[in-house]
């Protein structure tokens, strides 16, 4: 057995040890590694959380358990303080030694500490490790304490100076960021964006010093403040150093590995030392004259070193390294990726910039307009993920560059493909180095088949989860392509969409819910299934409920809304809320005949609750005697056009809107669709319908109506979108005709409109296409099916009092006249409602 | 409430000692149900055609203590027939009464056979 000796137990460390536990078998190695920290590995990239949530273990890679249950020995606490190559031994400051086979320093770095005066004294800090954080908490909730305004410094506005930044904030001190550079981030930032950022951090209450070199530390023993100049001074509380890394490369020197001038100990592209058998990772690692302080190249050395370890030698560096970036820093995006900034004669910029909304875009392409050569985005990274990719795989751009960063004009499109269209070589997470290909081969070789699949199988998005809206949408379109696509079916009885079940239906001329399910589906159905089906039967004949009662749902079997104690509510139709004094003492006679809880509805008519199954026949008797109708409030079909009083008496009505609205209403009564519809007139734009939070909604204006469709209030509220413009009545009819007839054709079962038109392909533009442009091809068969329907209208319930077998259903025994007796109600404001429920 | 549950006990076919003539068979709808009383009993028939098969069980719905299970859909859940609550839309099976959507408690079901066109109901007591 061979031992290999990991020394560091970094992010960098703690990757080494997972990839080679994947990649190695058996027992032909050991693994033993030495952490200096007194925890395992942690994810130091979001350390700044721990002040969040101040949870250790959130941040930790693996608990030391994945150690021992993957065979390494992990020793914490213990420096290793020397190596002898030629003995191919290490020694601890406990003054214990190992021997190894093969050798891995991935010790990292310290931060860089200026030499300045006054460094040490009292309420200057290091930001690294979980210790260093809860050492600055600590301090901060002192100063907090006697001074509540305190301040506190970064000295370095770089990635984790900015971070350090954050911290500071959620500390709840006064966050002064010092840069000797005259820009933030000056390795990722162009000085514009710079400046943006700047903006956006000031108007978030972060104060930024650029070009500022600090002379001094002031202040006897504790930190006061900062000297720059002879008169520039800052008064501060607490200084956090983020002025860079270091790295640590003591072992390498002091056992004559070769190292860099300027430190770090010297790597080939297999990450090789001097000495053969010693390996360096990480940010100890000298590569390319170049120290790397981000953590996907340090992910990517640690698996050549794996690989090299373990034989397979083809596994090198590459020669270029990507150093590009997108991180969130206090909810602000910052992305840059390739060269960000550059001489003119190596390529052009386009440039996009918007102070007012702290955005910034820069992509800097070749002469010739073909390649992108790299770019900054601040304030809005959504599109770094492609730009990366079209930047990492050499990818064509488009003839108007612009577009990537300003957005296709007009039909708002987009000027990216698909991620589909990268390369399946293109590395989608840089975190763990998975391709687009791993991700898409997964799928295809049947490994995986979901999202979540593919993410505890290659990992992808467990790194910074910036790839996941592009992981997200290579495996639905790779499951799309195989024809996996989930499909909105309605239930395990019937393997179609609403949509093609209504087709078929149509074209079969099926009837009955048995034949459908003879025909077309298996099983015996559910109360999923039923009352869908049921529904597309009544859109295509508009037979009433009662022609099949028991695929109905239960509220429209029995015509009337069950509630809260199986008792029912009763709800005439009273069209655009228009009603007689007669009629109003009608409803209020029936009420108190048969004890029922009365209230106005928001649809602007009167609903009678406390039923009992036994009565409803009777009371319906009474109110069709008297002119009503059913309201159809209990099923999914249109309830009520609201309007506002209008023109006829409003001194401000520009049109009839009653008289509007009861025509509407009285057109599309008892029309079923797949969930409830809604309408509403309004006289004028004061809009006292509410018209525009309904599903159609009709607005008087100067010249005719404003139609807009896809409102609604409930629990996502949505305004309707304007559909057309000064159409006169006749227009408006004709447009809802083939609005209502397409929705109700295509949208899934209880999809209202609303729901339905952020699902349609173009949103609105398209419904207008097909509606009022008729780009389809359909206007004239959906304005014949909505006449149809129209036609075939029938009250369902004088059906149901007339014909006495349908009138059999509303008893609650069949085997006797008795009431449920199990119904209790208690008093409430001169009126009753039922006993509570106590579960 | 709980005790009104607790009068529902479901019975087995060979546990049931007396046949309660409760309907015709034409009082029970097609692949639909219906509500009949026993002593103080309230128990829900369906008459699942497609199966060609009858239930009963217990008109009460243990969710929240409602007696409407008889207006409920029924149809199949991967082959086992079920009963949808109104209210909610629990479902329960009609052959063990277990809740197949959730874990309330099962509900009490009971042997039903047919004699000369009428629906005979299975009791313990």
């Amino acid at each position: 057995m061979k031992t290999v000796i990991v020394v560091g137990n970094g992010m960098v460390g703690y990757k080494f040890c997972e990839k080679f536990i994947a990649a190695s078998s058996g027992d032909a190695y050991k693994l033993v590694v030495f952490g200096e920290e007194p925890r395992p590995a942690y994810d130091r990239v979001h350390l700044s959380e721990y002040f969040e949530n101040q949870d250790a273990k959130a941040l930790e890679l693996a608990p030391a358990s994945w150690y021992k249950e993957n065979g390494i020995e992990l020793i914490t606490g213990q420096r290793v303080s020397d190596i002898k190559k030629e003995a191919k031994e290490i020694h601890t400051a406990s003054g214990n030694s190992y021997g190894y086979d093969y050798l891995v320093l991935a010790t990292g770095s310290v931060p860089f500490v200026p030499p300045i005066p006054g460094v040490e004294k009292e309420g200057v800090f290091v930001y690294r490790t979980i210790e260093d954080l809860e050492d600055m908490m600590a301090y901060a909730s002192q100063i907090k304490a006697i001074k509540p305004n305190g301040k506190a410094a970064i000295l370095g506005g770089g990635l984790l100076g900015l971070e350090a930044g954050k911290a500071v904030f959620d500390m709840g001190l006064e966050p002064h960021v010092v840069e000797f550079a005259p820009k933030l981030m000056p390795r990722q930032l162009d000085t514009r964006s710079s400046n943006v950022l700047r903006l956006k951090l000031e108007s978030m209450g972060i104060q930024v010093h650029l070009s500022k070199a600090t002379n001094q530390i002031l202040g006897d023993t504790v930190i006061e403040g900062m000297e720059f100049g002879e008169d520039d001074q800052l008064d501060v509380d607490m200084l956090i150093i983020s002025a860079g890394i270091r790295p640590r490369d003591e072992l390498g020197k002091t056992c004559g590995l070769e190292m860099g001038t300027r430190g770090g100990i010297v790597v080939n592209n297999k990450m090789q030392t001097s000495a053969k058998d010693i390996f360096a990772i990480g940010e100890v690692a000298l590569y390319n004259q170049m120290i790397y302080g981000l953590v996907a190249p340090g992910y990517e050395m640690a698996d050549v070193a794996v690989n090299q370890i373990l034989g397979s030698q083809d596994i090198i560096m590459p020669e270029n390294i990507d150093m590009s970036t997108k991180l969130k820093l206090m909810g602000v995006d910052v992305a840059s990726f390739g060269t960000p900034y550059m001489p003119a004669d190596k390529g052009l910029s386009i440039i996009f910039e918007n102070k007012t909304k702290f955005l910034y875009k820069r992509i800097n392409v070749s002469h010739d307009g073909k390649t992108l050569l790299g770019g900054i985005l601040v304030g809005d990274a959504s599109d770094y993920n492609i730009l990366h990719q079209m930047y990492l795989n050499g990818m064509a751009l488009p003839d108007n560059a612009e577009e990537l960063i300003v957005g296709a004009r007009g039909e708002g499109g987009s000027a990216f493909g698909s991620a589909m269209d990268l390369p399946d070589t293109a590395q989608i997470c840089s975190c763990e180095s998975v391709s687009k290909g791993n991700i898409c081969s997964s799928l295809l070789n049947g490994e995986s088949d979901s999202l979540k699949d593919i993410i505890s199988c290659t990992k992808a998005t467990t790194g910074c989860g910036g790839c996941k809206p592009m992981v997200v949408e290579l495996v639905n379109e790779t499951l799309k392509s195989m024809g996996k696509e989930v499909k909105d079916v309605i239930c395990e009885h019937f393997e179609y969409t609403r949509q093609e079940l209504y087709g078929i239906i149509k074209v079969k001329g099926i009837t009955s819910y048995d034949v459908a399910l003879d025909k077309c589906g298996k099983g015996d159905g559910c109360e999923v299934c039923k009352p869908a089906l049921a529904s597309i039967f009544a859109t295509i004949y508009n037979d009433t409920a009662n022609k099949e009662d028991v695929i109905q749902d239960s509220n429209d079997r029995f015509l009337a809304n069950i509630q809260r104690n199986g008792t029912y509510s009763v709800v005439p139709r009273i069209p655009g809320g228009e009603i007689t004094p007669d009629k109003l003492i009608v409803l209020g006679d029936v009420a108190k005949e048969y004890k029922l809880y009365t209230k106005i509805t928001g649809g602007q008519r009167i609903d009678l609750f406390g039923a009992e199954l036994n009565d409803l026949p009777a009371i319906w008797k009474k109110l069709i005697d008297a002119g009503f109708e059913s309201g159809h409030a209990y099923g999914k079909a249109l309830r009520t056009v609201k309007s506002c009083v209008g023109s006829t008496w409003c001194r401000y009505g520009m049109d009839e809107s009653v008289s509007f609205a009861i025509e509407l209403e009285e057109r599309y009564k008892g029309i079923r669709s797949p969930h409830k519809l809604k309408g509403g007139v309004s006289g004028c734009i004061r809009e006292c319908a509410e018209a525009r939070g309904k599903d159609f909604g009709v607005i008087a204006v100067e010249g005719g109506w404003n139609l807009y469709v896809c409102g609604n209030g409930g629990a996502t509220p949505k305004h309707a979108q304007l559909l057309a413009e000064q159409i006169d009545n006749e227009t408006v009819i004709k447009y809802l005709d083939r609005f209502l007839m397409y929705y109700i054709r295509t949208a899934a079962p209880l999809m209202r409109t609303a729901a339905w038109l952020e699902k349609l392909e173009g949103g609105i533009d398209q419904l207008k296409k097909v509606v009022v442009e008729d780009s389809l091809n359909i206007a004239k068969e959906l304005e014949t099916d909505m006449q149809a329907l129209v036609d075939k209208y029938e009250c369902e319930w004088r059906q149901a009092v007339e014909n006495e077998e349908i009138g059999k259903r509303f008893k609650h025994f069949v085997n006797a006249d008795d009431r449920d007796d199990n119904l209790v109600f208690v008093p409430m404001r001169e009126q009753k409602m039922p006993e509570p429920w106590t579960n | 409430m709980e005790t009104l549950f607790q009068q529902y006990a479901p019975v087995s076919l060979e546990k049931a000692t007396v046949w309660f003539k409760a309907c015709h068979e034409r009082d029970i709808p097609e692949n639909g149900g219906a509500c009949i009383k026993y002593k103080d009993k309230q128990i829900a028939v369906y008459h699942f055609k497609r199966k060609q098969k009858w239930y009963a069980c217990q008109n009460l719905c243990p969710h929240k203590m409602e007696m409407v299970l008889s207006r409920g859909m029924i149809g199949d859940s991967e082959g086992i027939a079920k009963v949808a609550c109104p209210m909610h839309k629990k479902t329960f099976s009609l052959e063990t009464g277990e809740n197949l959507n959730g874990d309330l408690p099962s509900i009490a079901t009971f042997p039903v056979k047919l004699e000369n066109g009428f629906v005979y109901i299975g009791f313990s007591e």
